[in-house]
């Protein structure tokens, strides 16, 4: 079980949080490379069938991270992220998926520690959770 | 016009005027007591009389209540003028002979201590308090009572009043500094206005500039503590105002401006040591900030510049630098920049002022790294400045025993001071995050307005159009502070200068064929870019909606919400997005 290691896909929307993870980069922050990410605009454009799709396409786990409620840059796309988020939760247990495999967090342009702190504790609890074949594809 | 004569001088006024007026338009010196320019005239202490010719007759006048008439011809220092001056202030003198002013007075005339037996008050009974309490500010809390030689000023049964709105319009205007506000006129505190500009190490007037070389270097009035606004009274300051420039109507308003592009420089605020108890900032008077150090040292400061401590020039300085600053692991981890160098400044400002001043510095590492800087280090320790190095986790106190300070650090032997300066952290505007929000912008984890990019991107924030400059964004000095605002300036006219700017091409567009009308996009839309409109599909009207891409921003929330995948970000399409996920697991 040790040797698994996730894959886990990040939305991350370009104002905050990819803005963030771009500042752990120049700021020389480390965090395991088991996570690839996906820049959009905002975290509200992120439709729930991109999750899934992600977990049956091969993820173990996915990110979704826009900027803190109050700070996106349009306003109120992470409030509609963060509502589908929820139902989402309900969604994935009824397709048999553990709800744990999606996170979301809040990061902004100026955290980059967050932001690695934030992909540490995925990652973990991803490998608790182990490899994600209940909907895999391929 | 009236033409009258004073001193043989001949000179034109209007009607209606006294002779003590026209006395001022023509530069003649009159001693007066019981006058003032706010008040009606009264009469009371005969000392601005003058005399009046007119044919044969001569007569000896009260200048302050006499109005002028034409061919009237005044003299104001005849030797019968000068004896009836010189009568009044014998009595006067009798009357308060500790007061400077009519000492200075009698002196003038003349008038040596003598035929009367002496009383010791200070109030000359001029009635300047009462009129103005009366007149001007509406209130009337103290009155001439008792007759005669008992005639005092007093409240009624000597209780102090109710009515009284400590204003203390009756301090200023007493001649001779008789009154007692707080002990004996008012059952109110009086509040002093403290000088937010002095760091409230003195008082301001109600209206006033706010500091010198304000922009605009005009006065404005305190509305919370105005007279006028708060009862209806005083108005003193219109009838000083010559160019008629006072208006108590202006209320304050929130201008409305539109603009292409956005600078904030809001600066910053600083650290409040009271948070540190064992600096005994707060607790002992001696110890100050390096700002309150600032507006001591400053001439146009309180003390007029001179270096004062309870009102003594202190001989033992004791500076302390990173008071708030560098904290490993707390909120304020930064080192505020600036600290270094204005301790050895005001280090070199005290040795300037106080020669045989003994000076040491608590530093924990010098960062003299501007251009000139460490020179200008190596000058002040060679001027005799003990530089005393600490670490930032020993602890250092400040106590006072006997009225004495002494400031012990870990290392070093206890010493004595007379006065202890704090170098204190520059810290976030206390509204930054406020701002930051209404901006669009981010804050850095130590709540200073974040950059776009730290290297690359140094003046520029994260959102188009808005820039940053100065301390608002992080501690820096003064020619840091200047040249990142000449870039922030020329970024933001680079974007004033040109007729069309480009914006990203990632608008959301509709594929009219797949949409079915449900408005969920139009009310999703953060932005209301997103309208239904009618079509012609097939030979039926049906609704689609359609995207104003003049007001689309392109964050994609449409595209998210939409059930049909009709409504697509350029550049965000579902498609792609699908792809990029397929493409990296
Ligand atoms: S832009 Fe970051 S969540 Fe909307
Ligand atoms: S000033 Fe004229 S009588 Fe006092």
């Amino acid at each position: 079980m040790s040797s698994f290691e996730p894959r886990i896909v990040a939305f991350l929307c370009n104002w905050c949080s990819y803005a963030g993870a771009d500042l752990a980069g120049t700021s020389r922050i480390k965090y395991p490379p088991n996570v690839r990410t996906i820049r959009v605009m905002c975290s509200g454009r992120i439709n729930p069938m991109f999750i899934v799709n992600a977990l049956q396409e091969g993820a173990d786990g996915v990110l979704i991270s826009g900027c803190h409620p109050g700070d996106c840059h349009y306003s109120k796309g992470n409030y509609y992220a963060r509502r589908r988020y929820q139902v989402m939760k309900n969604i994935l247990e009824y397709i048999g998926i553990h709800p744990d495999r999606v996170r979301m967090s809040w990061v902004s342009a100026g955290e980059g520690q967050k932001f690695a702190d934030v992909i540490n504790e995925v990652i973990e609890g991803i490998k608790a959770l182990g490899p994600a074949e209940e909907i895999r594809r391929r | 016009m009236i033409n009258i004569k004073i001193n043989s001088v001949p000179l034109e006024v209007e009607e209606g005027t006294t002779i003590l007026e026209a006395a001022k338009k023509g530069d003649t010196p009159i001693p007066t007591l019981c006058h003032h320019p706010a008040l009606d005239s009264f009469g009371a202490c005969r000392l601005c009389v003058v005399e009046i010719h007119y044919g044969k007759r001569v007569k000896i006048v009260t200048s302050c209540n006499y109005e002028v008439w034409d061919g009237l011809e005044v003299f104001t220092d005849t030797d019968r003028v000068r004896k009836s001056r010189a009568m009044t202030l014998e009595l006067l003198l009798a009357r308060c002979p500790d007061v400077r002013m009519i000492k200075d007075l009698a002196r003038e005339y003349g008038v040596k201590q003598g035929r009367f037996s002496e009383e010791s008050d200070n109030c000359i009974l001029c009635g300047l308090c009462v009129r103005i309490c009366k007149e001007r500010m509406g209130v009337g809390a103290a009155d001439f009572v008792g007759r005669g030689v008992d005639m005092k000023i007093d409240t009624p049964y000597s209780r102090g009043s109710d009515a009284c709105l400590a204003c203390g319009a009756c301090v200023t205007v007493c001649p001779t500094g008789a009154i007692d506000l707080e002990k004996r006129f008012s059952r109110n505190e009086p509040v002093p206005l403290k000088s937010v500009f002095n760091a409230g190490m003195s008082t301001k007037p109600v209206i006033a500039t706010p500091f010198p070389q304000a922009v605009p270097n005009i006065p404005v009035i305190d509305s919370a503590n105005c007279v006028y606004l708060r009862t209806g009274g005083c108005r003193t300051c219109e009838t000083f105002c010559e160019a008629k420039a006072i208006d108590y109507d202006q209320k304050d308003e929130t201008v409305e401006v539109d603009v292409g592009t956005i600078i904030a420089a809001t600066g910053f605020d600083l650290y409040n040591p009271e948070e540190k108890p064992e600096y005994g900032y707060g607790k002992y008077p001696e110890v100050i900030t390096g700002l309150e150090f600032e507006r001591l040292v400053s001439a146009s400061g309180p003390t007029g510049g001179k270096i004062l401590i309870n009102g003594k020039e202190p001989r033992k300085v004791v500076f302390i630098q990173c008071v708030g600053s560098r904290e490993e692991g707390g909120k304020r981890e930064y080192c505020s920049r600036v600290c270094c160098m204005y301790t050895a400044k005001h280090a070199h400002l005290v040795k300037e002022r106080l020669k045989d001043a003994e000076i040491s510095i608590f530093y924990t590492d010098l960062r003299a790294f501007g251009k000139g800087y460490e020179e200008f280090v190596n000058r002040v320790k060679d001027e005799g400045t003990t530089y005393r190095r600490r670490e930032l986790n020993e602890p250092i106190e400040v106590t006072k025993k006997k009225g004495k300070l002494t400031v012990t650090a870990k290392g070093h032997p206890a010493l004595e001071a007379d006065m202890v300066i704090l170098a204190t952290a520059v810290v976030p505007r206390e509204d930054s995050l406020e701002l930051a929000r209404k901006l669009n912008i981010s804050l850095s984890p130590d709540g200073f307005f974040l950059e776009a990019h730290p290297k690359l991107k140094p003046v520029e924030t994260l959102t188009g159009g808005i820039f940053l400059a100065g301390c608002a964004q992080g501690p820096k000095d003064i020619p840091d502070t200047v040249s990142q605002a000449s870039g922030a300036a020329s970024r933001a006219i680079s974007i004033l200068s040109k007729d069309t700017i480009m914006m990203e091409a990632i608008t959301a567009a509709v594929n009219e064929a797949k949409c079915r009308g449900c408005g969920l996009c139009v009310e999703i839309c953060p932005f209301n870019a997103i309208e239904l409109k009618e079509i012609n599909r097939l030979g039926y009207t049906v609704k689609v909606a359609s995207v104003n891409e003049a007001l689309c921003k392109g964050c994609g929330s449409c595209s998210a919400a939409c059930l049909s995948q009709a409504v697509q970000q350029k550049g965000f399409t579902d498609t792609q997005i699908l792809e990029a996920i397929r493409g990296i697991v």
